[in-house]
């Protein structure tokens, strides 16, 4: 089948898609945007978060049909050209990247908290991020991420 | 040239400092390539057939079906492994593919390539493979007396340590036997490569690992090619914890990939990976510790065994080092331990963060809070008047010869102040499932402390290769740095930058992508890549610096620039850690490491003793890293490092039934999140250790040792419960039987 989707701003195709692959699979290996990463494919993990409609979703929980004619925005839509988004900068500062198999769907993750709660308290920042699973870190750096994107955002 | 470049530690992000790491702005914008992401112009995918069977003979094997089915480029068994169909990291005990038996569930029988990966799956359900299901082997302790699995039976390695008298007598004496469940590394970027068939007959394989070279030997044995005609290039690594260190996919992409002609990728789901991988050795420990009446410790005996599951994998390693820190960072005169490292038909199991040390650290410290208990002393109290420090003998006989702050790290956890209760509902066990505001809440206080062995032991050549290139670069002097030494997340790029700025003054320093053009940097694992790949690129750095003295001789030039002019430096180093020893394989005397690690932790926890449901409210941690070469990914390391021991604590656990796994997923096999992981408060000391460079000690292992141990010991304290055996499990806190082996 052909899908028709807006990704990062961009109409975009992609056909000859069977019908049982995910919007992830399609992003990853159609249109060239491996950001959103593939750890669990089981919406366990959060490593595939993008905006689907304004909405954080994983992306390997839907069909890639169910996007069509809609409008996706990923993890590589969210800097402006060479200028990062305050959120990617505050998760390079804090040291909040290890491996970084996670970082593209917590940045997503983030990025949405902090447009919904600009001030957000310890524990309303771990519960929005407890659906993205990280390996590396123990959390606390990515926390630390967080508050400091907050903060330079109020600032 | 005036300045002399060792004099130059001033210059802006050299070693002692925070900097940026070099990938993270890629990371960050998701255009980091993993080994999931690499593409290919035709690429083709493999996928992998294993045995449903965790012991059963193969009677056939039809391929037929499966060759039918259209966009199939090929169908592989282990007749099509043109070398040796074995392999290993310490004992080639594997195959490739299997033959004509199968030994654990998952082990993989066939190999398909297709156009699109859904039909390569569905081209590998059709493959017909005929088994003769047999018993398998499953009890780690009763395993040397039953089938053998493999020709030489089923032991794969005995480690015996006798220290002192044997028939030592102690006031006090407490026993106890202790199980730790089957951890998983859970590392986020599943298995993945890209194996690109090459003109000269060779293959090109793109792949997340923990070691290039060890890798490209086992490949090339397996393919029947020279070494040089397997190339490999490290990709994006998702995490690794160990996990990557034995061969998942790298032969097969490469089997796929030169039999079809067309460079050939494979990534397993996540399902996949739990049987890709091997996993955190499952023990039974059987521990007696012996004291005088003031606490002083006598005697310590102990049986450990260690479930290898169906091949070798890094088994006599673990098993060595389960057995050389088993009284753990305690002086004891008295010691005699025996340690097994068995094969079952469970999966198998090999290095993991920790490796060994892990297991025999939730025996001995379960042990040490028992024996405080019986001698009505403080747990704390008791750890340090037997604390070992710079000068004490190990229970090889090994003198430990630098820093051994074990008294200090516990202090600096038991000073702090206690947490406040909590009042959000999150800071409650059950969380926002409200299952309770506070009743039958019980709050406990525990502590732990561990001792890992750093770098490669046992008279191993434990060496790191590396290659710096000085040159002018539009005017201003840049540095290349080149190795083969795995970045896996730990921020060894960052390290490897830092230390050619601070050895060369020159704050451009470009980190070329690692692959096996140059020698090798050793093992990403025991902590060690900071210590002996680091200590490679300060030697390479040290030969530039005397190439620039050579240059500079008879002239006077100001700048590095004017001084090398065209010139280009370049040298290349190997360097080695200063030697170990094997241990003597009857009393296990020996100096077998190179350098120890410790950490401490105390761990309070809030438990709902009627739902038996844990929050763990603060894990604060101590430990000594020599000097912190980058203050900030020291902590990262400490605070990941702890989670994996919370998570080993009280919730992670591959189950298997009968040797086949249950809970292959992220929905049914838990790792901690956000929710659960608490705040900690971390102290860092740095004791420099004269033999390492810049006085470094390995960072990454201890905090996952003690911070399981920690945390059960608080669970204890508020529930009173033996807990024998980790992960503790609701039913564990509110059943009204005691574990098996607790004390009535």
């Amino acid at each position: 089948m052909r899908v028709n989707v807006t990704v990062n701003g961009v109409p975009r195709r992609a056909d000859d898609v069977w019908e049982g692959e995910s919007l992830l699979f399609v992003l990853r290996e159609r249109l060239g945007l491996p950001g959103a990463k593939n750890a669990c494919e089981q919406g366990e993990c959060g490593s595939c978060t993008v905006y689907l409609d304004g909405v954080p979703v994983c992306a390997c929980l839907v069909a890639a049909g169910q996007a069509e004619g809609r409008e996706v925005r990923t993890v590589e839509g969210l800097a402006d050209g060479g200028a990062l988004d305050p959120v990617q900068e505050a998760f390079i500062e804090a040291g909040a990247v290890q491996c970084g198999f996670c970082t593209p769907g917590l940045v997503v993750a983030a990025h949405d908290l902090l447009a919904r709660v600009p001030d957000p308290s310890d524990p309303e920042i771990r519960e929005a991020l407890a659906g993205n699973l990280c390996r590396c870190t123990g959390y606390e750096k990515i926390l630390d991420a967080v508050r400091l994107a907050a903060r330079r955002a109020r600032s | 040239m005036s300045p002399n470049p060792a004099e130059l530690t001033s210059v802006v992000g050299g070693v002692g400092t925070s900097p940026h790491r070099p990938d993270a702005i890629l990371k960050v914008r998701g255009e980091f390539a993993y080994a999931s992401d690499l593409w290919h112009e035709d690429m083709i995918w493999g996928a992998t057939l294993r045995s449903p069977h965790p012991h059963a003979r193969i009677v056939s094997i039809d391929l037929s079906d499966a060759l039918l089915v259209p966009g199939v480029h090929a169908v592989l068994t282990h007749e099509d492994v043109p070398g040796r169909n074995i392999y290993g990291l310490e004992r080639a005990d594997q195959p490739v593919l299997a033959e004509d038996v199968v030994r654990y569930q998952g082990e993989p029988v066939a190999l398909v390539a297709a156009d699109h990966p859904e039909t390569a799956l569905r081209a590998m359900k059709r493959i017909k493979v005929g088994y003769e299901v047999l018993t398998p082997v499953v009890d780690m302790e009763s395993a040397l007396g039953d089938t053998p699995l493999h020709p030489g039976g089923n032991l794969v390695r005995h480690v015996p340590i006798r220290r002192g008298d044997p028939d030592a007598r102690a006031a006090v004496v407490v026993t106890g036997r202790y199980e730790v469940g089957m951890q998983d590394q859970a590392f986020l970027g599943p298995e993945s490569g890209l194996a690109v068939p090459a003109e000269d007959g060779g293959v090109d394989l793109y792949v997340a690992t923990q070691w290039l070279h060890v890798d490209q030997a086992q490949v090339a044995t397996a393919l029947g090619l020279p070494p040089a005609l397997v190339r490999l290039t490290l990709s994006g690594v998702g995490g690794a914890f160990g996990g990557r260190e034995d061969l998942s996919m790298q032969v097969h992409a490469c089997l796929l990939a030169l039999r079809t002609g067309k460079p050939t990728k494979m990534v397993y789901n996540r399902e996949e990976s739990f049987y890709g991988h091997v996993h955190r050795h499952p023990a039974v420990l059987h521990y007696e510790h012996g004291a005088d009446r003031d606490g002083k410790l006598v005697h310590v005996k102990a049986r450990i065994y260690l479930d290898g599951g169906a091949y070798a994998s890094s088994t006599p390693a673990v098993v060595a080092n389960a057995a050389t820190l088993g009284v753990g960072p305690y002086v004891v005169d008295n010691v005699s331990i025996d340690a097994w490292g068995v094969y079952t038909n469970n999966p198998p199991c090999g290095a993991m963060r920790g490796f060994g040390a892990v297991q025999a650290a939730f025996a001995y410290e379960s042990q040490m809070d028992r024996l405080a208990e019986a001698l009505g002393m403080d747990p704390v109290d008791l750890r340090i008047a037997n604390a070992m420090s710079e000068g004490s003998a190990m229970p090889t006989g090994q003198v430990v010869d630098s820093a051994a702050p074990v008294a200090r790290l516990l202090e600096l956890v038991r000073d702090k102040p206690l947490p406040p209760t909590g009042t959000d509902l999150l800071d409650l066990p059950g969380g926002v499932a409200n299952t309770t505001h506070g009743e039958g809440v019980v709050r406990g206080v525990g502590y732990a402390v561990g001792i890992k062995n750093i770098g490669f032991s046992e008279g191993y050549d434990d060496y790191s290769t590396a290659r710096v290139r000085l040159q002018v670069v539009g005017g201003e002097p840049v540095a290349l740095a080149h190795t083969a030494a795995c970045e896996v997340g730990q921020g060894l790029v960052t390290i490897v930058q830092q230390i050619v700025r601070t050895e060369l003054g020159v704050t451009r320093v470009t980190v070329l992508p690692m692959d096996t053009s140059i020698g090798s940097a050793g093992s990403t694992s025991a902590s060690r890549q900071t210590y002996v790949t680091g200590g490679a690129v300060r030697a390479a750095c040290a030969a530039v610096k005397a190439r620039l003295a050579e240059l500079a001789a008879g002239r006077h030039v100001d700048d590095l620039a004017a001084l090398l002019g065209d010139e280009v430096v370049d040298e290349t180093a190997e360097w080695r850690h200063r030697p170990t020893e094997p241990i003597d394989p009857v009393t296990g005397q020996g100096n077998a490491h190179v350098q120890y690690g410790f950490a401490a932790h105390r761990a309070v926890v809030d438990v709902d003793v009627e739902l038996g449901l844990v929050k763990v409210v603060e894990l604060d941690c101590a430990q000594d890293v020599g000097r912190a070469l980058n203050p900030q990914a020291v902590l990262g390391q400490i605070q990941g490092g702890t989670a994996q021991g919370l998570g080993l604590a009280v919730m992670e656990e591959i189950r298997t039934t009968g040797g086949v796994v249950r809970n292959p997923s992220f929905t049914d096999y838990l790792i901690p999140t956000a929710l659960d992981m608490p705040p900690m408060r971390i102290d860092v000391l740095e004791l420099a250790d004269p033999n390492a460079p810049y006085g470094l000690r390995g960072v990454g292992e201890p905090p996952t040792i003690s911070s399981t141990p920690a945390v059960v010991a608080a669970i204890r304290a508020a529930t009173g419960r033996a807990l024998n055996r980790v992960p503790v499990r609701p039913e564990h806190i509110t059943s009204t039987e005691r574990p098996r082996g607790a004390p009535a």
